[in-house]
């Protein structure tokens, strides 16, 4: 008999009893979509919270003002320094006049330094580094690195670095990251497993339902992939419908959710993500049914079939 | 053809022997009924046959194949070719009539042309035909215990194992199926029959072994129930 006539009869079997079995089936179809829709949308609030890390992230900085009198080459000089540091991930110097220009344009309806700043004439404002390194917790060694600088060389032209003023916030905010990173995936990696258990248990509990029906095909003779077959065919059908009904539900759900998401993640919106990650989204939640489903009939057959 | 060797089935340490010391060889084509009391052995034995069960001591012979000593794949052949019939049916209990068939077909690695022609065929042989798409909950005991016969026969085996077929049936439904046994034996099937039904035996009049607490104590050739 060819492999491809035993495909074709396991495969039927698998999608009659399938049907038949249509309470059992009810029931794992439900429990695997709530594990997938877990699954999902721990994920998908993963994301959420991974944006609002790096939209807190890009908040931090360090940044170097230079005096009013620094010639370029010395600004040059410390840029060049800054860059070689293998803890930046990026740096932007601005000018004399950006730095003026920015002032005025965020005091623009403050009438009286308006007026104040007209009246010194000059431009009052020096040039400025701001430094963005690659984690928040490597701002100290790039703070320490530009004061040793400052302290080591005469004429450096740096003002003020005003990490000091922020350390304590930017301390607060690095273990603030970590803790929240740490919870995440912690919370995640629970939920995950809790629904993974629960879908696992529910498929061994269908096919325990069959464990006579099992015994039975071993009398008559039936290898073990003809008796293993037809429950991972159910397994399988167990994690496409679970999967299905998961993404076709968390659609308006997300469409619901995606302005108040914008709210509680900064740059952040829901249903944005879910329809620009489909692809790989549908590649998780009906991948990991199959796999699934396929994964707990093969384990759970496994312990009825002897020969 | 079938030879049982001083065998010997202990299921757990300390408990008494369920089969003991027994040898017993059985031709081709014969009909056994092996008769006994409850717990007299005679599953036990029935069971070692198809591997189900292997022996404490001794051993079982199908020809030149020694059962205990088989690979899971020789052990799959063989019960291929050991029809095998329970006083509880054990039929399928989620596919119809002709799957439950048809499936003993599809183990063994038949076509689809010939599972088509060979389930109505026997169907026909215990009297089902018109039973073919229902399902085992939808018939009475005894003709489950017809599709259970058919099923043991589709794969033609040399051998049919009858595990008190008719435990759970009525006299006729019981007559009917030791008739249906008995033109499979004269076809030359061996046919295994174990029972504690004294109708049955002396309706068969073939050989009669008799178990007494796991031992052989009588073989009559031309026998009746005896105990």
């Amino acid at each position: 008999m060819s492999a491809w006539t035993n495909i074709k009869r396991v495969t039927r079997y698998g999608l009659v009893g399938f049907i038949r079995n249509g309470f059992v089936s009810l029931a794992a179809v439900f429990i695997m979509m709530i594990t997938l829709f877990t699954i999902l949308w721990v994920l998908m609030i993963g994301a959420g919270f991974q944006s609002a890390l790096h939209w807190l992230t890009e908040q931090v900085d360090v940044t170097v003002y230079f005096t009013t009198d620094a010639s370029q080459a010395q600004i040059e000089q410390v840029r060049k320094q800054v860059v070689a540091l293998p803890e930046v991930a990026s740096s932007v110097l601005i000018s004399r006049e950006d730095a003026l220009a920015r002032f005025k344009e965020r005091h623009a309806n403050d009438q009286v330094t308006m007026e104040a700043l007209a009246e010194l004439g000059d431009n009052p404002l020096g040039a400025a580094l701001e430094v963005r390194a690659k984690e928040t917790s490597q701002y100290a060694s790039i703070a320490k690195n530009l004061s040793d600088f400052q302290k080591n060389t005469s004429a450096s032209g740096i003002d003020k670095i005003n990490y000091q003023q922020n350390e304590h916030a930017i301390t607060q905010m690095t273990s603030f990251i970590d803790a929240l990173r740490v919870f995440g995936l912690t919370a995640g990696l629970i939920l995950a497993a809790a629904a993974l258990l629960i879908s696992f248990n529910t498929i061994r509990l269908a096919i325990y339902t069959s464990r006579d029906e099992i015994g039975i095909m071993n009398l008559v003779g039936a290898g073990t992939w003809f008796v293993r077959g037809p429950f991972l065919v159910s397994g399988i059908l167990y994690g496409l419908c679970g999967g299905l009904i998961t993404l076709l539900l968390s659609y308006p759900l997300a469409l619901a959710l995606g302005p108040g998401s914008e709210g509680f993640f900064p740059n952040f919106n829901i249903f944005t993500y879910y329809t620009g990650n489909f692809a790989l989204l549908l590649l998780v939640v009906m991948g990991g049914g199959i796999l699934l489903g396929a994964l707990s009939s093969y384990l759970a057959v496994r312990r009825y079939l002897k020969t | 053809m079938i030879y049982f060797d001083n065998v010997t089935k202990i299921y757990f340490q300390g408990a008494p022997a369920a089969v003991a010391e027994v040898t017993l060889s059985i031709k081709p084509g014969e009909f056994v009924s092996i008769v006994g009391h409850s717990g007299a052995g005679k599953t036990t034995l029935l069971k070692m046959l198809f591997a189900e069960v292997s022996p404490t001591q001794g051993s079982v012979f199908f020809g030149e194949q020694e059962i205990p000593r088989l690979s899971q794949k020789d052990l799959l052949k063989l019960r291929r070719n050991i029809g095998t019939v329970f006083q509880d049916f054990r039929l399928l209990p989620t596919k119809n009539i002709y799957e439950n068939i048809a499936f003993a077909l599809e183990v063994a690695g038949k076509s689809d042309e010939d599972i088509r022609a060979d389930v109505p065929h026997v169907l026909e042989l215990v009297g089902l035909a018109e039973k073919i798409w229902n399902f085992p909950h939808e018939l009475s005991g005894g003709e489950q215990q017809r599709v259970a016969i058919a099923r043991a026969l589709v794969n033609q085996p040399d051998v049919l194992i009858a595990d008190e077929p008719t435990g759970n049936l009525d006299p006729i439904n019981a007559h009917d199926i030791v008739e249906i046994l008995k033109r499979i034996n004269d076809l030359g099937t061996t046919v295994l029959l174990t029972t504690h039904n004294k109708m049955v035996v002396d309706s068969v009049g073939r050989r009669v072994v008799t178990m007494d607490q796991g031992r052989v104590v009588r073989d009559d050739s031309h026998g009746a129930y005896v105990l």
